[in-house]
């Protein structure tokens, strides 16, 4: 709220006159290429819209709930792409959450300075490194680790849940989900761990002079004050997940179909649109990938928007007053 | 004179090679109000930390010699600081009241830290802190918002019921007053009275008013060393030391 009026205030200030020339200078440039932020965002939606046109006269909505990819036949329908996409990032974050997290309260509350500021280095050089190596160290590290391993041992044990039923290939949502929680684990580390780091001396001492140990202190003081921000690292490590291409691609199996079992092949948004745009041949199988590319656009603003809502209604109730 | 609750015996404190307190050495009586004033940096926030083993919470701090809380040492090598801070409560300068709690919940926090859950208790125990805490008349009706949305005053008073919520045997207060106006001053200033009659209270003041109006024995600090203590109204009337007296007729300070 605050924000928006300060722009109109300055919007102002900018066509009075009296404000020295360098100043509206540099209003003007200022303005010029915060504007460009809107452009883009408008620019990327009606282009996506435009060349995706044959698709959506042909098949309307059901492009979203259509389960056959054929480009022979010239069917498409998204919904095994969407499926893949939003499972592998769902199943990236179940793991990444409680992992990053851990790492975060230790690097910020248990680990000495010297501990704590190198390996947060590490960490944000983690982030750094492409997705193709990512790809790689899933292929040769994950995926024979996964076929041999962890799902002979999960339907040993989990078996009894059609998520872990099948044969174990070890490329499949499982591997995707495990190498993209890999990926965005350094995303929830670096900022939860900064977001905890602010949390005042005040607010840890306040509980400790009550009697708290330090996983108390942890728990009922940090955390909570804590938490929109970790929410808001959550949601970055998403958006990264929701659009990773290459790592994914590599190895997901690449089969567009639904399957309930996480040892199964699957197939993202990106990734179908990395593989075929090269070999889609006919005008609509073109569009067909980048309606699907319109619909990953529309996906992530929906669930950042989402994000942003339920941070919004949950933590505004709470006002600090400084 | 009272049976002393804590006696302190050449306390000295350091933040890394920082020596700040030296040889600090005096008694805190049941039931009194002790008051430390001095001027800033001269350590009398430390001293209190140290009352509270909340000192040695900063990286590099250090303490030695010996604090006695009821005849036991709570520098002892197998005492656990967080059963001596369960024992004795703090207010600190700033109102930091948990912003993500209501009133309600803020007051239940150190209860529930000692393992208490039944509604019924909880609901007796945070009333009747607030009550004590004066301040149960002004939010009984909103003991469902957030505790960061009371006046600063309210936030402070809040803090106290919070610290007495669990009935601690000292209560401690590091310049409570500092962020408040002058009827929010007054007020606790007037529960301190109250509350002396059951707990034994230590408030570290840059006001020299403050103390001399609520306080039975009065240190004053200066550079880290206990100039001189003893009753207030000698303190205030006629000091021993020329420091004291420097201090309180505000030629320094």
């Amino acid at each position: 709220m605050a924000r928006s009026n300060t722009n109109i205030f300055s919007l102002a200030i900018f066509r009075r006159p009296g404000i020295s020339p360098a100043d509206r200078f540099f209003r003007a440039s200022v303005l010029t290429v915060a504007l460009s932020v809107f452009a883009i965002t408008a620019i990327v939606a009606y282009e996506l819209v435009r060349n995706s046109r044959l698709p959506i006269e042909k098949f309307g909505w059901s492009f979203l709930w259509g389960t056959t990819w054929d480009p022979v036949a010239e069917q498409f329908g998204a919904l095994p792409f969407l499926y893949g996409t939003l499972v592998s990032s769902a199943l990236a974050l179940l793991i990444a959450v409680p992992v990053g997290l851990g790492v975060a309260i230790f690097l910020s509350e248990l680990a000495p300075r010297w501990v704590s500021d190198p390996v947060a280095f590490l960490v944000e050089l983690l982030a750094a490194i492409p997705s193709v190596i990512y790809g790689l160290v899933g292929i040769f590290v994950f995926v024979p680790w996964i076929r041999n391993v962890l799902e002979p041992a999960l339907s040993g044990t989990l078996g009894f849940l059609p998520l872990f039923q099948g044969a174990p290939y070890g490329v499949g949502m499982l591997t995707a989900g495990i190498v993209l929680a890999m990926m965005v684990v350094p995303f929830i580390v670096s900022v939860s761990r900064e977001i905890l780091m602010a949390v005042p001396l005040s607010q840890r001492e306040a509980i400790l002079s009550l009697g708290a140990t330090q996983w108390e202190m942890v728990r009922i003081a940090v955390l909570p004050y804590a938490r929109s921000g970790i929410m808001g690292s959550i949601f970055l490590a998403l958006a990264r997940a929701l659009g990773e291409t290459m790592a994914v691609t590599m190895v997901i199996g690449n089969r567009p179909e639904i399957r309930l079992s996480l040892f199964e092949p699957g197939y993202t948004m990106a990734a179908v649109i990395a593989n075929e745009f090269t070999e889609a041949t006919s005008d609509l199988y073109v569009q067909a990938l980048i309606e699907i590319g319109l619909v990953l656009f529309a996906v992530t603003i929906l669930v950042n928007a989402l994000a942003r809502l339920l941070i919004h209604s949950v933590f505004t109730k709470v006002e600090v007053r400084e | 004179m009272s049976k002393p609750v804590y006696v302190i015996e050449k306390l000295n404190a350091w933040f890394g090679e920082r020596h700040v307190l030296k040889d600090i050495t005096l008694m805190i009586d049941l039931h009194q109000v002790t008051a430390i004033i001095g001027p800033s940096g001269c350590g009398k926030s430390t001293f209190i930390r140290c009352l509270n083993r909340l000192h040695e919470v900063v990286p590099g701090a250090r303490v030695a010699g010996a604090i006695l809380l009821d005849d036991a040492d709570i520098y002892g090598p197998t005492v656990d600081p967080v059963t001596i801070r369960r024992r004795v409560g703090m207010v600190f300068q700033k109102p930091n009241p948990f912003p993500t709690m209501s009133v309600y919940d803020n007051v239940a926090a150190g209860l529930r830290l000692n393992g208490v859950r039944r509604r019924g208790i909880l609901d007796e125990r945070v009333e009747r802190a607030l009550k004590q805490a004066a301040l149960w008349d002004e939010v009984k009706d909103v003991l469902h918002k957030s505790g960061a949305s009371l006046s600063g005053g309210q936030q402070q008073r809040l803090c106290i019921a919070r610290a007495l919520a669990v009935e601690p045997e000292v209560l401690l207060l590091d310049e409570p007053c500092s962020a408040l106006d002058p009827i929010a001053t007054a007020r606790i200033e007037e529960l301190l009275l109250d509350l002396k009659k059951s707990y034994t209270i230590v408030i570290v003041t840059h006001n020299m008013q403050q103390a001399a109006r609520v306080s039975d024995s009065t240190g004053f600090f200066l550079l880290g060393e206990l100039i001189e203590f003893g009753e207030t109204r000698e303190i205030f009337t006629n000091p021993k030391d020329r420091k004291t007296e420097d201090y309180i007729t505000g030629r320094f300070g």
